[in-house]
């Protein structure tokens, strides 16, 4: 430990990065993270314009944010590693009372309510199976066998099947594809993989008929969205409208007709990325991007780095998550893809995801640091 | 390093290596579907912003800007002495706007709590909604009182798509006097969309329907004007990027006599007829009554099927203007003409005489053509024909004369044709002719029916307004000159009245002594010793004028006319024609009253009256006067 001080001093790095080192602060991904949520928040202040107290709120979660973030990121991994399976369960148990206890808000129950906070369960979810999976995939050496592959998929299945009956599409996908890059990260064989879409899409009409009437309707609307105008096709032609008037560079900050005159439904939560693409333009749009990507890269090169399978698992699983948070949200704003309710991470107003993600980065921050050693 | 966790170690002992070249292996290809999905949603950016920019702009200007008509002011109508006979009101309606309500029924179902819905307005807004545009307005509640506009504005917000509608509405302050003398306005329905200018009425829910309102139609509406205005997605004016006014219509100024009109109202009160007053120095119409008449208010705001059908379905149809659509056979008051024709053709002079045994029959034939007076009136000069209306000299003159002459001279007061008046929809009534017989029926034409013409019967037809004209150019001698509704127009512009110009046409017939003394004659029939219209002298001034009996109930040959056996809406016509005073003519009228028996006894009286009232009551003429 001495003799490495010494070769830090004579590198001439200061004392403030031995802090971050200390305090298991990976410093490119906290400056990606600041970047990014620094320029969400310039197009929220726009975007929330017209909502009181919205900007305000989102200022002081996104700083408890970071400091949660650094919290987890102080937990040693071992701790985290061994309550995986715990978490999971609790996780869970308390879907489960949800199923039964839980509070009904906008047609879907996926509140519960424990008197202090409401919160939802499925976010934990979002953490925990990740986290189950690379436990059980680091209990022997990869790739996995054909039986823990698929003891694997039917643990992930029994949550994700609960956030979808909530209803809860947009969780139960995010769930399903911090499950499935796992898998895949863990080194599912390519043969099995071909099957496993092949299957996927012979079970699509299966999969139509499970669907809720509503998502049956987002997804016609998605493919038809002059087909309801007013109704769920709305949503989908006023943010291309947004979008595509704003051409390559904007019509400037606070400018935006779509958003300021109401046209664009859900413009600071969902539809954020569409008031980013009238205001900003594409120049806009692509900074962010490169900022999305940088994050990205830095999550993926934290993985290769990482020391254990279990992290490599997680954390490759969890900068994968929020690769799919991102192309969902932009996807649909854009109208690739259906519209599900999947905010733009860390930019859309809104806290229980903003701390999801940030535990999440505070892992990834802890697995980073832990490699270095 | 520190022995931690079993399961840790044992994983890192399993061949570490393999492990992480499969793990890297993943990672980059996880890397590969980052950038491709990226790729994709970038490049769908590439497409929505830059190559379809241009039209996602337009979008959002289409989304952002609305053009709003602004409806010009309908112009107002005054009459001669500048009283106001039509204004706009202020009219407020609930409207409903189909494109932009997701549950038409359960609006209306929610609205009906808070403001009172009935059949009526829900059959007019079925009605409506099947003839309008997605983003037009249709009306689901009329006439909303101040109570009902506050209650709806409290809670608009929750009703998306609904907005009230303040317009100006046509009121007319003296609906029944003036219903027949202007007609009136009223939604434009789906023909006379197909008609009008639609980018002028974009603003526009009225347009006139009948009479004045629509012959002046032009002239009443202006021009349309435009404001490019700010909303946000609820439709809320936001601000006005620009504007250009409406021109307001024109205010027209009528020749009409409101106090005339009431007049001559009140005295066909009970009757159902015609009055029509003409100044035969300009053929401005002073009065045109109708009656009965209907409260043109009415149909401004959307006339309900129940009060439609029972204007409609009335036996005394007082929807049917009879003043310009009334044809009537002009009988006894077409004598004056031919005898004029007569005399200015020399078929008969002042002093020749012709015999009446009660009946006339043509060479050759057995039929017998009869007097209105059985007994016959002996030999008779003209003015003693004419006022005693002796049919049987005018068979013989009619024979004399021939049809292709009494039309020659009938033709030139306006008989048979529109008299071209600034009203919409006359009827020109029938003068019949050998070749109007063979083109409308296919037939030839009959030696007696000359001698029917003769005696203004038959198939002889004039609408009232024609023998008021026509009566206006024998008091004028021979000066015809077209009638007119309006005086003058309003130029908004140059805030000056512009006045209409008189159409005259010079009747060439006979001497002026012919005139005179068809004029004579007529003068005889109210002040002569044997007058039939005696009753109507006044000391003031000296009437011509002519009464008239017309045929409803042909009478079979050999038989009697005995009133009291025929049913009262068969019994005869009543007519009076007259002009006064008769140096200096000011007025000419006629009067029809339906089955009003005698035209001395019913008819005269109410004519009377009408000149009476005009011409003794000293009236300021403000029109002529700024003119």
């Amino acid at each position: 430990m001495a003799s490495k001080k010494t070769y830090n001093d004579t590198l001439g790095e200061s004392k403030a990065a031995g802090l971050l080192v200390r305090l298991h602060i990976d410093l490119p991904l906290l400056l990606a993270l600041l970047a990014l949520c620094s320029f969400g928040y310039i197009v929220l202040l726009s975007a929330a314009d017209s909502q009181v107290g919205q900007v305000e709120r989102q200022f002081l979660r996104l700083v408890l944010a970071f400091v949660v973030m650094i919290a987890v990121a102080q937990i040693p991994l071992e701790q985290v590693r061994r309550w995986s399976l715990p978490l999971f369960i609790a996780g869970v148990v308390m879907l489960v009372l949800v199923l039964f206890f839980g509070e009904i808000s906008k047609g879907a129950r996926r509140w519960l309510d424990l008197g202090v906070v409401r919160f939802q369960p499925s976010e934990v979810l979002k953490l925990a199976v990740p986290m189950a999976l690379a436990w059980l995939f680091s209990r022997a050496p990869l790739p996995p066998g054909l039986l823990r592959i698929l003891l694997a998929v039917s643990l992930a299945a029994i949550p994700i099947v609960l956030i979808a009956r909530q209803p809860d599409l947009g969780t139960a996908i995010l769930v399903a594809s911090a499950a499935g890059a796992l898998i895949f990260l863990a080194g599912l064989s390519w043969r099995l993989i071909l099957v496993l879409l092949g299957a996927a899409g012979a079970a699509a009409p299966v999969l139509w008929m499970a669907m809720h009437d509503y998502q049956r309707r987002r997804v016609l609307t998605f493919l038809d969205p002059q087909s309801d105008p007013l109704g769920a096709g709305y949503h989908i032609i006023q943010s291309q409208i947004a979008i595509g008037s704003g051409g390559i560079y904007g019509k400037g900050w606070f400018n935006g007709t779509q958003s300021h005159l109401e046209f664009l439904p859900e413009r600071s939560t969902d539809f954020i990325f569409a008031v980013l693409g009238e205001e900003f333009g594409l120049v806009g749009i692509l900074i962010l991007l490169s900022l999305y990507l940088l994050v990205i890269m830095r999550g993926l090169y934290i993985a290769l780095r990482a020391q254990d399978t279990y992290s490599r698992l997680l954390s490759g699983s969890l900068i994968m998550v929020f690769f799919v948070y991102l192309f969902v949200n932009t996807g649909m704003v854009v109208g690739l893809l259906p519209v599900v309710g999947v905010p733009l991470p860390l930019v859309s107003y809104g806290g229980t995801s903003l701390l999801t993600i940030m535990v999440g980065f505070g892992l990834l921050m802890r697995i980073a640091t832990t490699t270095r050693l | 390093m520190p022995k931690k966790d079993n399961a840790t170690l044992d994983s890192n002992l399993k061949d570490p290596h393999a492990d992480g070249r499969v793990f890297t292996v993943r990672v980059i290809f996880s890397l590969v579907v980052v950038m491709v999905c990226l790729g994709l949603v970038v490049s769908r950016l590439m497409y929505l912003q830059v190559h379809q920019g241009e039209h996602f702009r337009t979008l959002s200007e289409g989304n952002r800007v609305r053009v709003e008509p602004l409806p010009p002011m309908r112009g107002l109508i005054y009459d001669r002495n500048g009283i106001l006979l039509a204004d706009n009101a202020p009219y407020y309606s609930l409207e409903i706007i189909p494109g932009k309500v997701r549950n038409i029924n359960e609006t209306i179902s929610k609205l009906s709590q808070i403001i009172p819905i009935t059949e009526v307005d829900m059959q007019r807004f079925q009605r409506l909604l099947a003839q309008r545009r997605r983003f037009d307005g249709v009306p689901i509640r009329v006439d909303l009182n101040e109570e009902e506009r506050a209650r709806f504005a409290v809670r608009s917000h929750h009703f998306s798509g609904v907005e009230i509608r303040a317009e100006l509405l046509r009121h007319y302050p003296y609906p029944q006097e003036t219903a027949h003398a202007l007609g009136y306005v009223g939604r434009i329905n789906q023909d006379e969309m197909a008609r009008i200018d639609t980018s002028n009425y974009a603003g526009t829910s009225h347009i006139g329907k009948v009479g004045v309102e629509k012959a002046h139609e032009d002239t009443l509406h202006g021009e349309v004007g435009y404001q490019q205005v700010e909303v946000n997605a609820r439709g809320r004016v936001l601000r006005t990027l620009h504007e250009k006014p409406p021109t307001a219509g024109r205010d027209l100024h009528l020749f009409l006599d409101l106090e005339l009109q009431q007049d001559a109202t009140a005295a066909m009160a009970g009757f159902r007829g015609s009055v029509v007053a003409i100044d035969p120095n300009t053929g401005g119409v002073l009065a045109m009554v109708s009656s009965p008449s209907f409260n043109p208010n009415l149909f401004v705001s959307g006339i309900s099927a129940t009060d439609f059908n029972a204007l409609r379905d009335s036996i005394d149809r007082p929807l049917y203007n009879r003043a310009v659509r009334g044809q009537y056979p002009p009988a006894s008051t077409i004598k004056p003409f031919i005898a004029l024709g007569g005399l200015a053709h020399n078929h008969i002079s002042v002093n020749s005489a012709k015999y009446c045994g009660g009946y006339y029959q043509l060479p050759g034939h057995s039929h017998r053509y009869r007097c209105w007076r059985r007994t016959g009136h002996g030999m008779l000069r003209m003015e003693d024909a004419v006022v005693q209306s002796c049919d049987v000299y005018f068979y013989r003159l009619a024979q004399e004369m021939g049809i292709e002459r009494l039309g020659d001279v009938l033709a030139p007061f306006g008989f048979g044709e529109l008299t071209g008046i600034d009203f919409a929809d006359e009827l020109g009534g029938i003068l019949p002719s050998p070749e109007w017989k063979m083109r409308t029926r296919r037939q030839p034409w009959f030696p007696g029916e000359t001698l029917i013409v003769g005696i203004g019967q038959g198939t002889f037809l004039s609408t009232p307004l024609q023998l008021a004209v026509a009566t206006a150019a024998i008091a004028n001698r021979g000066s015809f000159i077209q009638p007119r509704m309006v005086a003058a127009t309003h130029n908004t512009l140059t805030d000056k009245l512009e006045p209409t110009t008189p159409v005259i046409r010079k009747i060439t017939l006979g001497r002026p002594q012919d005139w005179d003394a068809a004029i004579s004659s007529m003068e005889q029939v109210v002040h002569g010793p044997r007058g039939t219209a005696r009753r109507i002298i006044n000391p003031h001034y000296r009437i011509a004028g002519k009464t008239g009996t017309a045929q409803v109930f042909t009478i079979p040959q050999g038989e009697r006319y005995i009133e009291s056996q025929v049913p009262e809406r068969l019994r005869n016509h009543a007519l009076f024609i007259a002009f006064a005073p008769i140096e200096n003519p000011q007025i000419a009228v006629a009067v029809i009253v339906e089955n009003g028996r005698q035209g001395g006894a019913v008819a005269a009286p109410i004519a009377g009256q009408v000149i009476a009232s005009y011409l003794l009551n000293q009236r300021v003429d403000v029109v002529e006067k700024k003119i």
